[in-house]
């Protein structure tokens, strides 16, 4: 199977320190893949490499081979805007725009010109809320704040501006631990759907989530990518002996 | 044995007593801070209030032909030739008829009698003939202007005793007008001339307003919203958001602070060094003030804007990145709106400190003595370029005149000043109420 993302050498420095070493990692489609690790460990640093959100930190400097599609995504040609639109990204704490919901969602297809009229750009939005499952409980008031909906709401329709823009990747940081348990249940089976569209891929903190929404699970421990496997073997059968300790509490 | 809770042991007293300090201290200080407004407040308001009323004495006057228009033609040339020396005396005449009509007898002489009218009534009485030939030869009724001490006197400032000792006026001429006045000529009703008439000089301080100056600070205003406030946004927003954190940005930053905190009348030094000697503009235009005003109100904009942006969470440019936006795009299209209530709320009061600043504009020459309506435009002086003064010069200009009526007059400014700046930050208290938007 041909893999989505390649990674290759990926080292990331925030000034003199040393944040990623030699991360090597190949990503499929329509899978989701799982990045979990102690705090401060470089997996949403990493995450965050996959769609150049670190050149927005002046201190970070990123070296090896990160390749989307077989395109290297660090080539000089290769413009941060369009990578993220092919790239989108769900961030920890839910962030919508202060507009209204229908504004939060158009967003994006606006500025990368995806829709042609008011018609299509309806289709769009009314697609990416039910995609991310919050088209029932939004569209009867499509003009309401996007800050006035619950957090667990938010995070649906951050997830939906997120995909409005017709990503093939979506990144999600932590996407689940500003929420409760019954909206994170709404959010990992949106991620199990999302699965048939996209290559996603999640950093989370929650090893039962991992285990729960990812087929392929990374471990990540002082910036090295330690293990990297079907979910299944991580969790039960994990070659080092560090992703035993983690998985079974000892460390982190 | 476990300590009861009913007892406060001596550390929590001296904890108590400690707290109960405090709070004494803070409701001191406010005490202080209100007192100190309420006596500020009460000594504008009483010595001011009375500016916004002036006393008028209503009079027939004859304007005979053989006087203002020897030729008879009506030629407005040869009219403009006779001067208001003319037109008091036809004034004089006038007031003497009245009292005469009226059957009041003084024992002023005709020369004392005249002067209840105020120096200003002549050129009032003229300035209405030249707009209006046809009233030669008719008599009209015209309203005109007490002399300042009679003004006073209505006001409370001028008394019987105290006119006894002064040398422009008399008790005799006070009970003269009281006469006048029982007979329904004279009226003292709101001032509109004290915000619309220019300045007058220093004999004539009844017939002094604001008019010039608070087009000149108009003008001003102007300026500095139209300068400060784009260059100062974006000034903020390319170093907030575009620029590389180094040490150029570093030291720019730290002379934008140190700018806020130069006195105002070094501004005044280099505009008039740069504006006036250098680029030739205008000495004493609205122009000049402005530009001088817009060095000084960029600081506090750039340093309230850098604020409003620095306020506005990460997480909203990161949402704005994430979905594709443009560095331009995510801070022209989700930060600026967010940082605008905050941006134009350090404008507003940036434009508010403009309005009062004194020091840099007496050294580009703004406190000259200016009766002519500044225009905002003439192909002559340029946008902007024709001589002017602005409110707290005004206030400045009167409190060195040497007729107490001035200091009413000054005083009268100052409310009109404190006026127009409570306006402007109940603009920058509504504006930030109303866009404050919450994430």
């Amino acid at each position: 199977m041909t893999s989505k993302i390649s990674a290759q050498n990926v080292q990331v420095f925030y000034g003199d320190n040393h944040a990623i070493k030699d991360v090597n990692v190949e990503i499929a489609d329509h899978e989701v893949t799982a990045f979990i690790g102690p705090s401060g460990c470089g997996k949403s640093t990493f995450l965050r490499t996959i769609n150049r959100m670190n050149d927005t930190i002046d201190i970070c400097r990123v070296t090896g081979d990160i390749r989307i599609d077989g395109e290297d995504i660090y080539d000089p040609k290769v413009d941060p805007v369009q990578l993220r639109a092919k790239v989108g990204m769900v961030f920890q704490k839910p962030n919508p725009f202060p507009k209204s919901i229908y504004d939060n969602v158009a967003y994006g297809p606006k500025i990368h010109g995806l829709a042609q009229d008011k018609a299509a750009l309806d289709e769009i939005v009314e697609n990416a809320l039910r995609k991310a499952a919050l088209w029932n409980e939004a569209k009867d008031r499509l003009d309401a704040p996007g800050t006035g909906l619950s957090g667990g709401q938010q995070q649906r329709l951050c997830i939906a501006r997120a995909i409005a823009t017709a990503p093939e990747v979506l990144l999600m940081d932590e996407p689940c631990s500003a929420l409760d348990p019954i909206a994170t249940a709404q959010v990992e089976e949106l991620i199990d759907e999302l699965r048939q569209s996209f290559s996603v891929v999640i950093v989370t903190h929650s090893m039962q989530q991992a285990a729960r929404v990812s087929q392929k699970t990374a471990f990540f421990h002082l910036g090295n990518l330690v293990e990297f496997d079907d979910t299944d073997k991580i969790f039960t059968n994990p070659e080092d002996p560090r992703t035993e300790s983690y998985i079974s509490g000892r460390i982190g | 044995m476990t300590r009861s809770l009913l007892n406060v042991d001596a550390r929590t007293a001296k904890r108590n007593a400690s707290e109960k300090r405090f709070r004494g201290y803070g409701l001191a200080a406010i005490f202080v801070a209100v007192l100190a407004l309420i006596m500020l407040m009460t000594s504008i308001l009483t010595a001011g209030l009375s500016a916004f009323q002036q006393t008028y004495i209503t009079i027939d006057v004859a304007l005979p032909e053989d006087q203002l228009d020897k030729s008879g033609v009506r030629d407005p040339a040869a009219m403009a030739k006779v001067t208001t020396i003319r037109y008091a005396k036809v004034l004089k005449q006038a007031l003497l008829a009245q009292l005469e009509a009226e059957g009041i007898t003084t024992t002023l002489s005709d020369k004392d009698v005249a002067k209840i009218l105020s120096k200003e009534a002549a050129a009032t009485v003229r300035s209405r003939v030249l707009a209006n030939p046809d009233l030669i030869g008719t008599t009209i009724r015209i309203e005109l202007l007490a002399s300042g001490r009679i003004d006073g006197f209505y006001k409370g400032r001028v008394t019987m005793a105290s006119a006894a000792l002064d040398g422009n006026t008399s008790p005799e001429a006070l009970q003269l007008v009281e006469q006048l006045a029982e007979r329904g000529w004279v009226e003292t009703k709101f001032n509109w001339a004290f915000l619309t008439a220019p300045d007058a000089s220093d004999q004539r301080p009844e017939a002094a307003g604001l008019g010039v100056a608070i087009l000149g600070s108009l003008y001003m205003m102007f300026v500095v919203l139209f300068l400060a406030l784009p260059i100062g946004v974006a000034a903020s927003v390319y170093l907030e958001e575009f620029a590389p954190k180094n040490r150029w940005t570093d030291i720019i930053e730290v002379n934008i602070a140190n700018l806020a905190a130069v006195p105002s009348i070094v501004y005044g030094i280099l505009g008039l060094a740069i504006f006036i000697n250098f680029a030739q503009l205008n000495q004493s235009s609205p122009l000049v003030g402005g530009l001088v005003l817009t060095l000084m109100t960029l600081p506090t904009i750039i340093i309230s804007t850098r604020a409003a942006l620095k306020s506005v969470p990460p997480s909203i440019r990161d949402a704005a990145l994430g979905v594709g936006a443009s560095k331009m795009q995510s801070v022209f299209h989700h930060v600026l709106p967010l940082a605008a209530p905050g941006i134009l709320t350090g404008t507003i009061i940036g434009l508010a400190q403009a309005l009062g600043e004194t020091a840099p504009l007496l050294l580009i020459g703004m406190v000259a003595f200016v009766r002519e309506y500044p225009a905002a435009y003439t192909s002559d002086a340029g946008l902007f370029g024709e001589a002017s003064t602005a409110l707290p010069v005004q206030v400045f200009n009167w409190t060195q005149r040497a007729d107490p009526a001035f200091v009413e007059r000054a005083s009268g400014a100052i409310i009109t000043l404190l006026v127009f700046l409570l306006f402007m930050n109940a603009i920058a208290i509504y504006l930030r109420r109303r866009f404050e938007r919450r994430w």
